[in-house]
């Protein structure tokens, strides 16, 4: 088994200056995912399952402990790596999926799905012939692949947004919720596409709202529970 | 590099020396200081960018956002500090250099585009005039050239091409940007600066002017720094963002980073404040 990623007495609480409060979200995390693992993160809402996906992204700075990252070079601390090291693994190797599409004024729905290609140096054409794959696959119909995704529904711009963020296959893909309010062909397709992934070898930890989505993925559960977390349980 | 991220009230863990990037920073600067008088504009403000990166560069009014700019346009000297750019044939200190080389540096290897158009363009010339200048200045003789390179530069800042020979003073807000665009671009500088380039423009406009410089960072990866009071702006463009206030930097991280956890007291009054 390769290891991807071992967390060590995670600890993330927010500094409030203007009510000079402090807001605790998790303290002492501890657990390892190996390549090809699914985890799937649990506990009730506000417990904090999408700041710890959140603060191994990076978007949060972790307060204490270690997240190391087993790269091809070596392992690198994440809790403690310099923002271009981060942003480097970003475009490369790790992946985050949420249920929100950032859309951009005038960039189509083809162009905004091909970006991620084209980032890591694949030739546009190539690009473009993939991304309307993916479009198809998750069920966006034609119509609307060079339209400005701006002006889709919620639904419509979700399928996008999974599209660009499955695209491109990383070592690491942390999953915030990506099957809320899809309709049932695209939810499919995701499963697929998450269960090739994790084929591949991709390591994925997730947090979803229906668990039974993607029953058929799960090796493993942590139950997060307010300020604390049990031992991570194996199925 | 010394983290600015344990300056103020943080206590987050201090970040490592990059490793995995081993390109070298294509812009350093080191211990900028700057007085005006009584008024100090800069206190030992150090930054790097990364060939490729956008960092974008936020405070109010009287931040010292602009001066940093400048100074990294040569457009003034700071009382001490060090600049340099990782370019074929540039080494030492930028500070030290002459006018004449600093103008040839900053017409050939620097881009720049300002709030006030009548800053960075010629107003009564024509719009493909003043992309030509720049490309006169680099030593480009053939008018036939000159035309030609003129409008692929137009071209690429989606310049609509049957105005080029329009007079920026006869253009809108948004046209004149893009013709500034179009000026900073035409030599395909290893650097572009953007002060305040949507400051002004109607919103629909604003949008417009943004995704097409997106469109240039995305096709040809251009290293750019972009200062804005705007945080919408500075959102959407910036991979990195460094906070400044009073001379100072008080903050720098990751883009949604410093958005959706600040670590500092300002930051979290700027964040929250934004609509």
């Amino acid at each position: 088994m390769t290891p991807v990623l071992e967390v060590q007495n995670l600890c993330k609480h927010f500094e409030m200056h203007h009510l000079g409060q402090r807001l605790m979200a998790f303290d002492g995390i501890s657990f390892a995912l190996n390549a090809g693992e699914f985890l799937l993160l649990r506990g009730p809402n506000g417990v904090g399952k999408s700041t710890l996906l959140r603060t191994l992204y990076r978007s949060y700075l972790p307060r204490a402990g270690h997240i190391w990252y087993h790269t091809t070079e070596g392992r690198i601390d994440l809790a403690r790596a310099a923002d271009v090291d981060i942003a480097l693994l970003r475009r490369r190797e790790i992946g985050f999926v949420t249920q929100f599409l950032i859309a951009r004024p005038r960039v189509a729905a083809e162009d905004i799905v091909a970006e991620p290609l084209r980032r890591a140096g694949v030739a546009a054409g190539d690009a473009l012939k993939e991304a309307r794959r993916w479009l198809d696959e998750f069920g966006v119909k034609r119509d609307l692949w060079r339209a400005y995704p701006t002006t889709f529904s919620g639904g419509e711009q979700q399928k996008v947004n999974l599209a660009r963020a499955l695209i491109l296959p990383q070592r690491l893909l942390l999953l915030d919720e990506p099957t809320a309010s899809l309709d049932v062909g695209a939810r499919a397709a995701l499963v697929r596409r998450l269960s090739d992934l994790k084929a591949q070898g991709v390591a994925m930890i997730g947090v979803f709202h229906h668990p039974g989505d993607v029953a058929s993925l799960i090796d493993r559960e942590i139950e997060l529970t307010a300020n604390e977390v049990s031992e991570d349980v194996a199925l | 590099m010394v983290s600015e991220r344990t300056v103020g009230m943080t206590q987050a863990l201090s970040l490592l020396p990059p490793q995995l990037m081993t390109t070298p920073p294509l812009l350093t600067m080191t211990g900028v200081s700057r007085r005006y008088g009584d008024v100090v504009a800069l206190h030992d403000v150090s930054a790097v960018v990364y060939p490729g990166e956008v960092l974008g560069i936020v405070g109010e009014s009287g931040s010292g956002k602009s001066t940093l700019l400048r100074m990294m346009n040569l457009e003034d000297t700071p009382d001490t500090g060090d600049y340099r750019l990782a370019l074929p044939d540039l080494a030492g200190n930028l500070f030290g250099l002459d006018r004449f080389a600093r103008r040839m540096l900053c017409a050939t290897r620097i881009g720049i585009v300002y709030q006030n158009p009548h800053q960075g363009l010629l107003m009564q010339h024509t719009s493909s005039g003043n992309v030509a200048e720049r490309l006169l200045i680099a030593g480009e003789r053939s008018f036939a050239n000159l035309r030609a390179r003129g409008r692929t530069a137009l071209e690429a800042s989606e310049f609509p091409l049957d105005r080029m020979d329009a007079r920026p003073i006869e253009l809108s807000g948004g046209m004149q940007q893009r013709v500034q665009l179009a000026k900073a671009i035409a030599l395909e500088p290893a650097l572009l600066l953007l002060d305040e380039p949507t400051t002004g423009l109607d919103v629909s406009v604003q949008a417009l002017v943004l995704d097409t410089l997106k469109r240039l960072q995305r096709d040809r990866a251009i290293t750019m720094v972009i200062v804005s009071h705007d945080l919408g702006v500075i959102r959407t463009m910036a991979d990195r963002v460094m906070v400044m206030r009073r001379g100072r930097v008080v903050e720098q991280g990751l883009s949604d980073q410093i958005f959706q956890d600040p670590q500092h007291d300002y930051t979290q009054q700027l964040v929250h404040a934004k609509l």
